[in-house]
């Protein structure tokens, strides 16, 4: 094991807090840019025991692509649910599904729930322990297999072509 | 001249827009009968709220105090981590309370298995590792069937 890996065991974890520093103190100043080195290579030594081995990101493009997909989603999801809750003589139906994973990663399934909470009338809910399937409570829910289809299309299969193939 | 009276409109409407976005979220709360219907408004509605009050307000000080202002990004992010992550773990924690939802709510209906509820054996994680003593490969436990 090299030097430069044992400093700094996750690289792009170290440049990420660097950034996040450098902006939050909103100067590139010599002293702030020591100041952030010294907390992005000592927060890594410090925490890395308790995170998991990160995945690789195979396809950087499709990672933006699907960035923008989902924000674009989100502005979709928070019309649709204002006027759900604006309109209230349209009675909604909610409902529970249990959605089965493909994704086996946690790191991959942590950032499937997390787009599904932020989309179109979904909350993920609950995670089977053995990440086998992921309980997804439904604002208004027409049909339980079509909607199965759509997260799988949208959300899971990408983020499995990122990550995993 | 007429560039900042666009920037005043842009910003006047995403702060308009946020306010109605945040308000909304907020009324959910009121309007939905059940748990965990009332979840869906503050984990959405809110957070475009505060985005777009953000962007409104890293507009207004770029244009015009004349240099960038990004570190409103900074909140955005924390927010896309915080948000979901906190609806997931209170619709978890209504889940193991057995709060009641409205008849009527269809597909399946949600039901623990043993190791979900802390009967039965589950794979424990790895044990903290020393930060920079120890390397070793750790592997992921086999989970008991």
């Amino acid at each position: 094991m090299s030097m430069f890996a044992r400093v700094v065991p996750t690289p792009t974890l170290s440049l990420v807090l660097l950034t996040v520093w450098l902006l939050m103190v909103r100067s590139i100043s010599p002293g702030q840019l020591l100041l952030g080195a010294l907390l992005a290579v000592g927060i890594p030594l410090l925490t890395h025991g308790f995170w998991e081995p990160l995945p690789r990101v195979k396809h950087p493009l499709k990672l933006v692509r699907f960035v923008l997909v989902v924000l674009w989603d989100i502005i979709k999801a928070n019309v649709e649910v204002s006027l759900l809750i604006l309109t209230p003589r349209r009675e909604p139906h909610p409902g529970f599904v249990e959605y089965p994973l493909e994704v086996k990663d946690r790191l991959t399934i942590t950032l499937l729930a997390n787009t599904i909470t932020m989309t179109p009338g979904t909350v993920s809910t609950s995670l089977r322990m053995d990440n086998s399937s992921l309980l997804i409570h439904v604002l208004d829910m027409d049909d339980e297999q079509a909607l199965i289809r759509e997260i799988r299309d949208h959300y899971e299969r990408p983020l499995k072509e990122i990550f995993e193939c | 001249m007429t560039f900042f009276v666009i920037a005043e409109g842009v910003i006047a409407f995403l702060l308009v827009a946020g306010g109605i976005f945040a308000f909304t979220g907020s009324l959910g709360m009121l309007q939905f009968k059940d748990f965990f219907m009332r979840l869906h408004g503050p984990t959405k509605g809110t957070t475009l709220g505060i985005g777009c009050v953000l962007i409104a307000s890293m507009l207004y000080f770029t244009i015009t105090q004349r240099e960038f202002h990004v570190q409103e990004l900074l909140i955005t992010l924390f927010l896309f981590i915080s948000a979901p992550v906190t609806g997931h773990m209170l619709a978890k924690t209504g889940l193991h309370m057995h709060l009641r939802f409205i008849t009527g709510t269809r597909g399946s209906t949600p039901e623990f298995r043993d190791e979900d509820v802390g009967q039965s054996r589950v794979a424990r994680p790895a044990k903290a590792r020393h930060p920079w003593k120890t390397r070793r490969q750790r592997k992921r436990p086999v989970l008991p069937r």
